[in-house]
């Protein structure tokens, strides 16, 4: 059973080194996109990404998270997957997070192809024996053929992200996490990636996708959630 | 308390669970280092051989200590400290250079510490060569005590690691606390009998200047039974009593604040 709850989560960042004058900060406050700012208890001006948060994503559940720059979107995603802590407010997440986001983290343009799928491979926490076996099927999925054997400095962009899309789409994830839909490489490969992306998605427990595009949540989501200013407007 | 042991203690647990990769990291960094150089990471052996060779004669001569004892001394103490300061300082660092990795995927943050800890374990891997060669120059044995050496090796490890972690929350909250360190080490590497030794001391200040220093002890229990001569009780004691006080604080301490330092990044 696959489930997040969010109960009245806030986040709020620290920031050490801004100016950090009395009048500079009201004026802050009044800025009108990003977190509302204020300051702590140390005095320290501190950006308040999300505010009071509820959410409840059971099994099945596809949502759409729409805003503005700054509305705390990547916030939200990173607070799910777990990177942030909330500073204020509790969230629970049953079944482990995948993120889509990022797809070339961690990758060595110095390193070959093959290098890089084990590199990659053990930062999504993927078994080496597992991944050993799964390698000629990442290379034919990517199309790279000989080139898999040369360092990824000599690829082209598009190599690139076709090989790290070929890895990080390697395991069905229960939850899935996504900054904007994925466009990937040619017009052959997008084709090739859309349909396993869609198949992921579809098996995919609970989907959780920030977007600026109302479209995109029409298409892929069977719910919405809209941030203003790192708070929800609507369920 | 024991709640905040817990939160500490249970990512350090699953860092240590899922050591294969703070092992695929580390060796990365090295491969990512030596790229394309033919000599790879024996270029490090190279570099900590001169060292070693052109510390020795001057030291040597100017202590007028004879080689056969003195270069061994150096040669291991040398290769020991050069692994407390790397990674000291770059368990000062250890958070703030994986700050890509830490804000984008939730793992435990202990793993990019173990990644510190498992490139230098590498690095002095390939010093340590160098040891045996000076023996070999002297004609020396490798004394039987030597295999006590990987006992006081273990107790060095485990001690440079939380210190590595305990710095390496420090340092992501403060950016200063990093120089500070550099230039701490530097008066220790002065103040520790590495390039001197402790004979040399008269014997009041020895007391003041060996016994207070932690880093004494520590390369006491690796070095000592390298040499032939067994580590002092006190070297042991305090060897111990540092690992468990400072795990013990470590733990309590990194439970705190653990969470804090994805945003503090």
């Amino acid at each position: 059973m696959t489930h997040i709850l969010l109960n009245n989560v806030c986040v709020d960042f620290p920031i050490y080194n801004s100016a950090t004058g009395r009048s500079l900060k009201n004026h802050l406050m009044k800025a009108v996109t990003g977190g509302l700012m204020g300051s702590n208890e140390q005095g320290h001006i501190v950006v308040k990404a999300l505010y009071n948060i509820c959410l409840d994503l059971k099994e099945g559940d596809r949502i759409g998270v729409l805003g503005h720059n700054g509305a705390g979107k990547s916030t939200l995603l990173r607070v799910i997957s777990g990177v942030y802590e909330p500073t204020g407010g509790s969230i629970l997440v049953k079944g482990k997070v995948n993120s889509l986001i990022d797809l070339s983290l961690g990758m060595d343009s110095e390193a070959t192809g093959i290098e890089n799928i084990f590199l990659r491979g053990a930062l999504l926490g993927l078994n080496r024996r597992w991944l050993s076996a799964k390698v000629k099927e990442i290379v034919d999925f990517a199309g790279l053929g000989n080139f898999i054997e040369m360092p990824l400095r000599t690829y082209s962009t598009g190599m690139q992200m076709r090989l790290a899309f070929s890895i990080a789409t390697l395991q069905q994830p229960e939850i899935l996490v996504m900054d904007e839909w994925l466009t990937v490489g040619d017009a052959d490969f997008q084709e090739k990636a859309q349909q396993r992306l869609q198949e992921i998605i579809k098996k995919t427990s609970i989907l959780v996708i920030a977007t600026h595009s109302p479209e995109l949540v029409q298409q892929v989501c069977n719910r919405m959630i809209r941030l203003e200013r790192g708070a929800l407007i609507t369920t | 308390m024991f709640k905040l042991f817990k939160s500490g203690w249970r990512d350090i647990f699953a860092a240590l669970k899922g050591y294969e990769l703070a092992g695929v990291l580390g060796w990365q960094d090295i491969r990512q280092r030596y790229r394309r150089s033919s000599l790879g990471p024996f270029w490090l052996t190279v570099s900590m051989g001169v060292l070693i060779g052109a510390l020795g004669l001057i030291f040597g001569t100017l202590f007028k200590s004879p080689m056969k004892e003195f270069l061994p001394f150096l040669t291991i103490g040398l290769i020991l400290w050069t692994l407390i300061t790397t990674v000291l300082n770059e368990g000062c660092t250890g958070f703030t250079a994986a700050e890509a990795m830490i804000k984008q995927i939730s793992l435990p943050l202990f793993t990019h510490i173990l990644r510190v800890l498992w490139r230098n374990l590498i690095i002095f891997a390939h010093n340590l060569i160098i040891f045996p060669l000076v023996l070999l120059v002297f004609w020396l044995p490798l004394p039987t005590t030597a295999l006590l050496a990987i006992v006081g090796f273990m107790l060095l490890m485990l001690n440079l690691s939380w210190m590595a972690l305990l710095l390496g929350v420090i340092c992501t909250r403060y950016r200063d606390v990093p120089q500070i360190i550099v230039n701490l080490l530097q008066v220790f590497f002065y103040l520790t009998p590495i390039i001197w030794t402790p004979k040399l001391l008269p014997q009041r200040a020895s007391i003041l200047l060996l016994y207070t220093n932690p880093f004494f002890h520590l390369i006491e229990i690796v070095r000592a039974p390298l040499l032939g001569t067994l580590p002092s009780a006190l070297n042991w004691q305090v060897g111990i009593l540092l690992a468990i006080a400072g795990w013990a604080f470590t733990i309590l301490f990194y439970g705190r604040f653990r969470s804090r330092i994805s945003y503090w990044l």
